[in-house]
């Protein structure tokens, strides 16, 4: 379990991260999201021991992350940002070395650095020095010496960066597969990412925390709302006043923008937003075929993840902007 | 305690690993080589004394002054250009320990060169009868002298992620003591001893006498451990407030 009480870090007279307080219990994927500079990847490097807030506490199984610093990163396996290795050692001896240093036994290693290898889907390369493997191949040799103790909690601070679109896939897989049995912190502004893996998503901005729930409850917690995209055939007018009268309508807008497809004669397109909770399709339905027009098209856009992040950290941004240009 | 040696070691084999699939190494070892080698024959037969004073007392101490902290140069501050200085000090380990590690590192390559001198000695006792008292104490002295230049190096290593500027402030540094004890002819008696006490040339000329003495060896002890203590806070210096 890691418990982060009111954290607070400057950088001289920068506050990286303000008074952030959170608790991932075992067994948990957190995303920890947020945009570049946020206070990210100080608050890992904090909770890791690399350095002390200036304020705060970071307790890892109850113990200090100061106090007991030797304990609480025996319990840790971390992947730094940009995943920095030793490029003159090869994959083997690169395992084995940490191994060495995490005071794993002798004769464990070959047996744990054999595991590591085929989690991570190392078996190519493992006489290569890690200078000369791509970039993909090194953020899985990253995860290999964060997982090859077996930790209690993982803590993976952009782990996908710069991989490809398979690479990522795997990369996700790999964690869905750890987060099972440890405690994770997955460190991320990708959002399929945290969609994808997390239990539960923590977004920071500005070195605040802003949200906190499951990835369903803060879709649901925006304030935007599923948009359903209709095309019928039929008097446009009615359509207009029809939709309105529809239970759970929030607003209904025409959706003949300028990117949008040409119409057909006689055909008008609407936009319905809907109050939250209220799911419009069968409505729609039903009265389209009671009023014996033509339903052509029908899209539904649940509220992404994207939106709700935009909102929180766009929306803040621009009122930080305001207050400090006057 | 057994951890403290083992996770040192680690360390150290690490280190000496890179030295060695480096060029470091190597040009280190013979360039090394070759000048003191060159020092050595060319005045050699010129001069026909079995000594090696000219070696121990000039060319060697000079030739530190710029290998030493072009051995050390890159030991701390390269994990902290490249970032993998964080996953080191995110290990189960003490700061001690990586810092004896790479120290320990630095000093067995120093020593590989120094042994590698050992040629000069032998062919001088062949040709002649050489004091073995002040070979013994020359080398003895020349180790530590070098050790504690290595200390010096470690410690700029760890101030900055760039390795010129370690390079340089490390070179200073060594060159200020180097230097002490060659220009107090300037200063007032008084202050002439106390520089002639911290300067390192004169505890290595009484060594090299083949007099040993543990004022001397006090003396190198201190600036040792007085450099890997401040290295030591160049790694903690990430936790200070």
């Amino acid at each position: 379990m890691i418990e982060v009480k009111n954290l607070t870090k400057d950088y001289g007279t920068t506050r990286a991260i303000e008074n952030v307080s959170f608790t991932v219990p075992t067994g948990q994927i957190m995303g920890f999201l947020g945009p570049n500079g946020a206070g990210k990847t100080t608050t890992m490097k904090i909770i890791t021991g690399f350095m002390p807030p200036t304020e705060g506490q970071v307790l890892i199984d109850s113990l200090d992350a100061i106090d007991h610093s030797l304990e609480v990163r025996r319990k840790i396996g971390y992947l730094p940002e940009n995943t920095p290795l030793y490029t003159d050692m090869d994959v083997v001896g690169y395992l084995t070395f940490v191994q060495r240093l995490r005071g794993i036994p002798q004769s464990e290693h070959s047996v744990r650095t054999r595991r590591m290898i085929e989690l991570c889907g190392l078996g190519e390369v493992l006489k290569k020095d890690i200078g000369e493997l791509s970039k993909g191949y090194r953020q899985r040799v990253g995860v290999a010496q964060a997982m090859i103790h077996d930790p209690e909690i993982l803590i993976l601070d952009e782990p996908t960066v710069g991989l490809d679109p398979n690479q990522i896939v795997e990369i996700r897989d790999l964690i869905k597969e750890l987060g099972r049995a440890k405690t994770l912190i997955l460190c991320t502004h990708i959002l399929p990412e945290v969609d994808a893996t997390c239990d539960r998503v923590l977004i920071v901005n500005r070195g605040k925390i802003v949200a906190d729930g499951t990835p369903a409850s803060l879709r649901a917690a925006a304030s935007g709302h599923d948009r359903l995209t209709v095309e019928i055939k039929g008097p446009s007018d009615q359509i207009r006043s029809a939709l309105e009268g529809l239970p759970g309508a929030a607003r209904v807008a025409r959706g003949d923008g300028a990117d949008a497809e040409p119409l057909g004669a006689g055909c008008s397109r609407f936009v319905v937003e809907s109050a939250s909770g209220h799911d419009l399709r069968e409505t729609v339905f039903a009265m389209v075929r009671d009023r014996q027009w033509i339903l052509l098209e029908m899209h539904h856009e649940a509220t992404r993840l994207e939106d709700v992040f935009r909102q929180l950290t766009v929306g803040a941004d621009a009122q930080a902007a305001a207050g400090s240009t006057s | 305690m057994t951890t403290v040696l083992a996770n040192t070691w680690t360390f150290t084999l690490k280190e000496l690993r890179s030295f060695f699939n480096s060029a470091v190494a190597y040009v280190i070892l013979t360039l090394f080589l070759f000048i003191t080698g060159w020092f050595f024959a060319s005045n050699l037969f010129l001069v026909n004394q079995a000594d090696l004073r000219d070696i121990f007392g000039a060319i060697i101490p000079l030739i530190f002054l710029f290998f030493v902290p072009a051995i050390t140069m890159r030991l701390i501050a390269e994990e902290k250009k490249t970032g993998t200085i964080e996953l080191l000090v995110t290990l189960p380990v003490r700061d001690v320990e990586i810092v004896l590690g790479k120290y320990l590192a630095s000093l067995i390559l120093l020593a590989a060169a120094l042994a590698l001198t050992f040629a000069y000695p032998l062919t001088i006792s062949i040709l002649g009868d050489p004091d073995t008292g002040g070979l013994v104490g020359g080398y003895f002295g020349l180790l530590l002298m070098g050790a504690a230049y290595l200390a010096i190096g470690l410690f700029t290593s760890g101030l900055t992620p760039n390795q010129i500027i370690a390079f340089i402030t490390g070179f200073v540094i060594i060159f200020v003591l180097y230097m002490l004890d060659k220009i107090i002819m300037v200063f007032p008696s008084a202050i002439a001893s106390v520089l002639e006490y911290v300067s390192v040339g004169y505890h290595l000329d009484n060594l090299a006498r083949g007099v040993i003495d543990s004022r001397d060896v006090l003396y190198y002890f201190s600036l040792i451990g007085l450099f890997l203590f401040l290295a030591v806070r160049t790694l903690e210096s990430r936790k200070w407030r």
